[in-house]
């Protein structure tokens, strides 16, 4: 090319277009220059700082000794000290203490959040408003009593109720009467209800488990606790498994719940969450306890 | 490729370029010394420029035990003076924004650029650096010199004292900065014991050397090149602008003074000192008409005005002119121009909004959030009850203990909030309440509730603030 060059001595490359624009070969200017061997020595020094070169399955590893999994473990150590306070707190206190707490509380709630999104909202739904067949956690009807000692002890040990099936026990029209009966109860308030359904509910052994005023209570105590199995109030309107009304208050009474030799009995377990069965440990559930309390029934 | 020497052709395309002798771009490639005279709107440029001393003092007022103005963003609260603004009311900030916007278009559409010439950081900046500079090297002549001149002796320690005063004032530049966001007799402290915020120490570096290249070396080339400012100038105005100019027809023909009779002079009141460009510190010639390299400074008038003076013509021959006065068209006065109608009325508004939001900060604010998951719950008494996460912020200094109320429905009761919620200042406090009604007073699926919070402060003044929110419930019963 340079043989062609029709500029001699103009320090151009050769390269000509529309017989006069050339191409020159003048320097790029200083700083540009500085710039491009400042990065190159940018790039030596920072290999030699950081994880650079691929040297087998590893690269070196920098004198540094930066590594992204240690500054992720190192952050996580930061979270874990600045939580560290708060459960250390946890730890010592009771579910009613934290509860009386404000800022630990709110701690407590914003933490037990994602517990119960992983453990509970399955069954009980994200903000505890229930699904069919799993109870609402957020209204004040406890089937085994809303205390903080009453949770710790259903998600401890999980809960399994029992009633048995009357299909052979009672004729069809004993199971009409006690139908139409609950569905009365639910609808006053427990104030009505006929007169032979509440001599059923009383002569076929229903009291045993629902209580003698059928607010699911085997005795009230003194204190506005009560002893229970885990029998349904009948006094109010929540019913126990959806929908409510006559059809379910009807199949409940001929099939029970949790009857295995009956196929359509209800079925209402509960697991065991702590460990070893389930997998919280006594923290978790004591901030478990506080959110479900302070879900809107806590007692 | 035609690489055939032959070929090129004969035909010359200098004829294209005649034009070109006279645009001259000043690339950077000279320093442009322009020359320093005393005149009226010296004394302005000064007198303007002095605003600028707020900024560089401002940090040190003080007001209750704390700095006037202090932008406190690790606390996130903008004091001014006795006003404590939280992030909540920083819709004030846009309308500021607004303002000053309006502002900047409005001045450049009345008076042309008197922003560039009279406010701007980069104008004054780069005058104070030029005063320096004539003060220890001389007038242009001798600092052309000088610039020309090999390093010597002399030369380095006027170098050396012209740098330092450059980056000192680059320093405080930089360091007043800071010290509107933190408070300012501390920083000077912790400043230069080490103990300063590690942002402290960037900014302030970013600043001097910002300073001192754009001031300092750069000067009217970021007006040229690097303000966007300059570029969108043109649209903002019209005939009507007044803006520095050059009467062309009283002036030209231009030529040099003679002993002739004014009777029989054939030249205009032109001279043809070039003195207007001498003293331009962008280095533009006013005569060739508005030109984006002009910002307006206004130095020409005092310039010329002295020459007309002196070879005893009017003075005037460059003033603040509109392009209708230039041409003798009829000019009309500011209130009977529509244009600037609309900007008072904008820069009214945004002012009376920012006014109304400054005097009526609430000291307490509200915000509910109604729960979702589940919407309403059925209580065993065959209440309704909805759950709401309440979100109180306190906008005073002192902690206050606030009780919320919620009124909407004659059966309402309101659980949860039965003890008043200690609230820390400056910040939010969440509390979670339960509203229950009776399902039977229940008339719609929806109805509004309103939460109402009430606070005493120490003065003994109330704090009160209410906010609306829904209260939703089933279906009510057709029966």
């Amino acid at each position: 090319m340079a043989d062609h060059n029709p500029f001699p001595g103009e320090n151009n490359t050769g390269h000509v277009w529309d017989d006069n624009i050339r191409e020159l070969k003048n320097p790029p200017p200083r700083w540009w220059m500085q710039g491009f061997w400042l990065s190159i020595l940018w790039v030596i020094g920072y290999s030699i700082l950081y994880p650079t070169w691929p040297v087998g399955d590893e690269p070196t590893p920098g004198v540094l000794g930066w590594s992204q999994i240690k500054e992720y473990e190192q952050g996580v150590e930061r979270i874990e000290a600045k939580r560290a306070q708060f459960e250390d707190r946890i730890r010592d206190m009771t579910a009613d203490q934290i509860l009386a707490d404000p800022g630990l509380k709110q701690y407590t709630l914003a933490s037990a959040k994602v517990l119960f999104g992983d453990n509970c909202a399955a069954c009980h739904g994200s903000g505890g408003q229930g699904n069919p067949g799993y109870p609402v956690l957020a209204d004040d009807d406890w089937l085994y009593g809303g205390t903080t000692a009453k949770l710790t002890e259903t998600i401890t040990g999980g809960r399994q109720s029992l009633m048995p099936a009357h299909k052979t026990m009672l004729t069809e029209p004993e199971v009409d009467t006690l139908a139409h009966w609950a569905v009365a109860m639910a609808e006053t308030g427990g104030e009505g209800g006929s007169e032979a359904g509440w001599n059923l509910f009383r002569t076929k052994g229903c009291v045993a488990c629902h209580g003698q005023t059928a607010n699911g209570h085997v005795v009230d105590l003194p204190n506005g606790d009560f002893i229970g199995v885990g029998a349904a109030n009948l006094r109010d309107g929540i019913w126990r498994f959806e929908p409510g009304g006559y059809e379910s208050a009807r199949h409940t009474i001929l099939y029970g719940v949790n009857q295995k030799d009956a196929p359509e009995s209800r079925s209402a377990v509960m697991p065991a969450f702590a460990e070893p069965a389930g997998k919280l440990s006594a923290q978790d559930i004591k901030k478990l306890v506080v959110y479900v309390h302070s879900l809107g029934g806590g007692m | 490729m035609n690489t055939d020497p032959e070929s090129t052709a004969p035909v010359s395309v200098d004829a294209l370029y005649a034009e070109a002798d006279d645009w001259h771009v000043n690339a950077g490639g000279q320093t442009i010394h322009a020359k320093r005279i005393p005149g009226r709107w010296r004394t302005i440029k000064w007198a303007m420029a002095s605003v600028w001393l707020i900024y560089l003092l401002g940090p040190y007022l003080r007001w209750d035990d704390r700095q006037a103005v202090l932008f406190d963003i690790p606390n996130r609260q903008y004091h001014l003076f006795s006003v404590t603004v939280l992030p909540q009311d920083f819709w004030m900030l846009s309308l500021l924004l607004l303002f000053f916007a309006i502002l900047l278009a409005v001045m450049t559409a009345l008076v042309g650029r008197v922003w560039c010439g009279f406010f701007c950081f980069q104008t004054v900046w780069t005058d104070v650096f030029t005063w320096i500079e004539e003060r220890l090297e001389g007038p242009p002549a001798a600092r052309r010199k000088l610039d020309a001149a090999p390093m010597s002796r002399e030369k380095l320690k006027l170098r050396a004292i012209k740098h330092g005063l450059w980056l000192l004032i680059g320093f405080l530049t930089g360091f007043s900065f800071v010290a509107w966001f933190t408070d300012a007799p501390t920083l000077w402290w912790t400043f230069f014991t080490g103990q300063a915020n590690g942002a402290a120490y960037v900014t302030v570096a970013l600043f001097t050397a910002g300073t001192y290249v754009l001031a300092g070396f750069l000067r009217e080339q970021t007006c040229f090149w690097l303000c966007p400012y300059a570029r969108i100038q043109g649209v903002m105005l019209d005939r009507s602008t007044i803006v520095p100019t050059y009467d062309e027809r009283r002036g030209e023909p231009r030529g040099r003074v003679k002993r002739e009779d004014e009777g029989e002079r054939t030249t205009g009141d032109c001279v043809d000192c070039n003195q207007c460009v001498a003293v331009c510190p962008t280095g533009v010639d006013i005569r060739r008409g508005q030109q984006e390299g002009c910002i307006t400074c206004a130095l020409c008038l005092d310039a010329c005005d002295q020459v007309m003076d002196k070879v005893g013509r009017p003075r005037g021959l460059i003033r603040y002119a509109s392009l209708d006065e230039l041409e003798g068209r009829r000019t009309s006065p500011l209130w009977l121009r529509p244009r600037v109608w609309v900007y008072v009325l904008i820069l009214g508004l945004s002012l009376s909004g920012i006014l109304y939001g400054l005097t009526s900060l609430d000291p307490l604010e509200l915000r509910v959030l109604h729960e979702r998951a589940p919407l309403f719950v059925l209580q065993s008494d065959g209440s309704i009850q909805n759950k709401y996460t309440l979100k109180i912020l306190n906008k005073t200094h002192e902690p206050l203990a606030v009780t919320i109320r919620a009124t909407g429905h004659e059966s309402l009761t309101l659980a949860g909030a039965e003890q008043p919620i200690a609230t820390a200042p400056g910040g939010v406090t969440p509390a979670t309440v339960f509203v229950r009604i009776p399902r039977q007073a229940l008339e719609a699926e929806q109805q509004p509730i309103v939460f109402r919070i009430e606070a005493e402060r120490t003065t003994g003044e109330p704090a009160v603030t209410e906010r609306e929110s829904v209260f939703v419930g089933p279906r009510p019963r057709s029966d």
